[in-house]
């Protein structure tokens, strides 16, 4: 995407600017000095106050503070702990992680090998999907390449510390994404979140404290220690500091990744940067957050995007895939698509997930097919809060969210569906209703001749006429008219 | 000893015998036999002693790891929000009408097998599909039909 003066590159300040399969194009970047400087200059503490004062945290969507989370591993006594990169992106509309694997691995790479000097570890793990394939190349080639550099392996830098990285691979599971899922997984296992705490810093991988980060947190943390936690946390809000990675989709006229400080609002980055709505139609909402996270509506063009404020907002940053709406698109709809995703995906094992959101999608399935009742709005919110409240995991506990979101936003078109039948964006086909317009028609017989089901009744050179009962929604007829008789309602 | 058994033996030489390793040698039988038998699993079973069940209960929660036997191409179209709202439908009916299989199908000569997948992470580029482990993005039935026909022409 065209570089522009809202946006600051951090975590992706290399992608693009170097050949990501030659480690010297990395290191000619100031690529693996913040290694260095750690192993011969720092001590671990030393460098986890960095970190913390920098107020870096977790880009994977749960903004945990990642300074804490390595105090609280370093903490943890073993004589085994592990450094564990999640890049089992699987949010529908974000694909942050596989553009930084893909253009730039060895940042992620120098910042597992600090992360294992701060917390103690010498053995990381990467947790990659099998969906990204040229992700999984190119990582492998970096990962070759820094053994020969010395820069993994046994006593980096001459310091006496040793780290080395492994792939794992996952298997097409998106639950595999939430951490405790992520290590039953490496552990070879089913994918099945288990309760916190115990945390993963205290007892995660083989039973041993693991450190658990986003590829794109790791992808900040070699700038940071270059430049200092005071440059860092001079970006963005006040709860929320640095910058944020963004995939926008969608009905946009500029999409891909952009980087934008935290606090920048959602009119800059839809407006400024994604240059518009496609087709000079209007806008709807956006979506955040994928699955767990809302769909925000022009109200709130003007907050300023920070964790907390779209937490506040009814959304979460999540992994940070923004999807834009327009008029087209039906509200409910949308509900039942992210629904459909989460029925899939989630593992099944609690209750409230498994069955809770398959009565949610039933719902609203009887909704955009035409038989909802007004009850069945109260019944998909009291429903909605119990999965949030019994579910044991994040998937859980947000996937209501969606649905949530676009009834507190967007009720009246919840409304129009239940009550009036009708569709106002014009996507619910069972909700639409095809018909002619007397004054149009020419009584060609056209579409008399090519409706399969015999709905269309009249005489010849007489306005013909649709038997609701009997339409099927085909849509035949008004593909064939030829005088734009048949308007769609 | 058959050629699984011994495959299996290969593969957990080389990753291990413990419980961790039980991924990737299932992976590794995945990625040369396409899918997982029931008689691959109660030999993985057997060479790493883990029941069977396990084996099993595992191997059937990931997507990826089919216990049906598929073709030498899956194709996996991505059925998620922004490649819906960009013809994905066009797309599967095209892919359909070509190859005359449903989605979850593989075509009689065992060349093909047909299914959708979740978020491929190509949002910018939709629709997208992977077949096997190359990614092809904005495809329109028009290019499915010339990517299709490249792989058809193919060791024939």
């Amino acid at each position: 995407m065209n570089d522009n003066k809202k946006q600051l590159r951090i975590a992706l300040r290399n992608c693009g600017f170097i050949n990501p399969e030659i480690i010297d194009d990395y290191i000619s970047r100031d690529g693996y000095m913040a290694l260095g400087k750690c192993l011969t200059e720092h001590t671990p503490e030393e460098t986890i106050k960095e970190i913390k004062d920098s107020g870096l945290r977790g880009r994977g969507g749960g903004g945990f503070p990642t300074g804490l989370k390595w105090e609280i591993t370093r903490k943890s006594e073993s004589d085994q702990k592990y450094v564990v990169c999640n890049a089992d992106e699987g949010d529908p509309g974000a694909f942050m992680d596989r553009s930084i694997l893909e253009g730039d691995p060895h940042s992620v790479i120098e910042a597992m090998a600090i992360c294992g000097y701060c917390i103690g570890a010498d053995k990381g793990l990467v947790y990659i999907r099998a969906e990204y394939p040229l992700a999984i190349e190119r990582l492998q080639i970096a990962l070759s390449q820094a053994r020969e550099y010395g820069l993994l392996g046994e006593n980096i830098f001459r310091s006496g510390f040793n780290f080395d990285i492994e792939i794992r691979f996952g298997a097409g599971a998106f639950v595999c994404g939430e951490e405790t899922a992520l290590i039953h997984s490496m552990e070879g296992l089913r994918g099945e979140p288990t309760f916190k705490p115990p945390f993963p810093s205290v007892s995660g991988y083989l039973g041993k404290p693991t450190n658990v980060n986003n590829v794109e947190t790791f992808a900040n943390i070699p700038a940071i220690l270059n430049k200092g936690a005071a440059w860092f946390s001079s970006i963005g809000t006040e709860k929320s500091k640095g910058t944020k990675v963004f995939a926008l989709a969608g009905k946009i006229n500029n999409v891909g990744l952009i980087e934008v400080p935290m606090g920048t609002t959602l009119r800059e980055v839809i407006y400024e940067i994604g240059g518009g709505i496609r087709d000079g139609k209007k806008f709807k909402s956006v979506q955040t957050g994928g699955p767990s996270g809302g769909c925000l509506t022009t109200d709130f063009l003007d907050t300023p995007i920070d964790y907390d404020n779209l937490i506040d907002a009814g959304s979460m940053m999540g992994s940070g895939g923004m999807i834009v709406m327009d008029e087209d698109d039906c509200m409910v709809a949308i509900a039942k698509f992210y629904l459909e995703f989460t029925l899939e995906e989630s593992c099944g094992k609690c209750s409230p997930c498994r069955i809770g959101n398959k009565r949610l999608h039933e719902i609203l399935d009887k909704i955009t097919s035409g038989r909802g009742e007004f009850q069945d709005i109260e019944r998909l919110q009291l429903l909605s809060q119990v999965i949030k409240d019994t579910s044991l995991c994040g998937l859980g506990q947000t996937s209501p969210n969606p649905v949530l979101s676009t009834i507190a936003n967007f009720e009246d078109e919840y409304l129009a569906h239940v009550n009036e039948g009708k569709c106002p964006a014009g996507q619910c086909k069972a909700l639409l209703k095809y018909e002619i317009i007397e004054d149009l028609c020419t009584g060609c017989t056209l579409c008399f001749r090519n409706c399969p089901v015999g709905a269309i009744s009249g005489e010849r050179r007489q306005p013909h006429y649709i038997d609701q009962s009997l339409c099927i929604k085909c849509g035949v007829c008004y593909e064939k008219c030829k005088f734009n008789a048949i308007t769609l309602s | 000893m058959d050629s699984i058994q011994s495959l299996i033996k290969d593969l957990a030489d080389q990753h291990g015998r413990n419980r961790e390793s039980l991924l990737p040698v299932i992976q590794g039988l995945v990625k040369r036999e396409k899918y997982l038998s029931e008689y691959s699993m109660v030999e993985i079973a057997r060479e790493m002693d883990i029941p069977a069940a396990e084996v099993f209960g595992t191997a059937t929660f990931y997507s990826f790891l089919e216990t049906k036997p598929a073709g030498k191409y899956i194709i996996r179209v991505c059925k998620t929000i922004t490649c819906s709202m960009k013809g994905k439908n066009q797309l599967l009916f095209a892919i359909q009408d070509m190859l005359k299989i449903n989605v979850g199908e593989t075509t009689p000569d065992k060349r093909f097998t047909l299914l959708e997948t979740n978020c491929l992470g190509w949002c910018h580029k939709a629709p997208a599909i992977l077949i096997n482990d190359e990614v092809y993005t904005e495809v329109t039935p028009e290019k499915i039909r010339e990517i299709l026909t490249g792989y058809m022409k193919e060791n024939i």
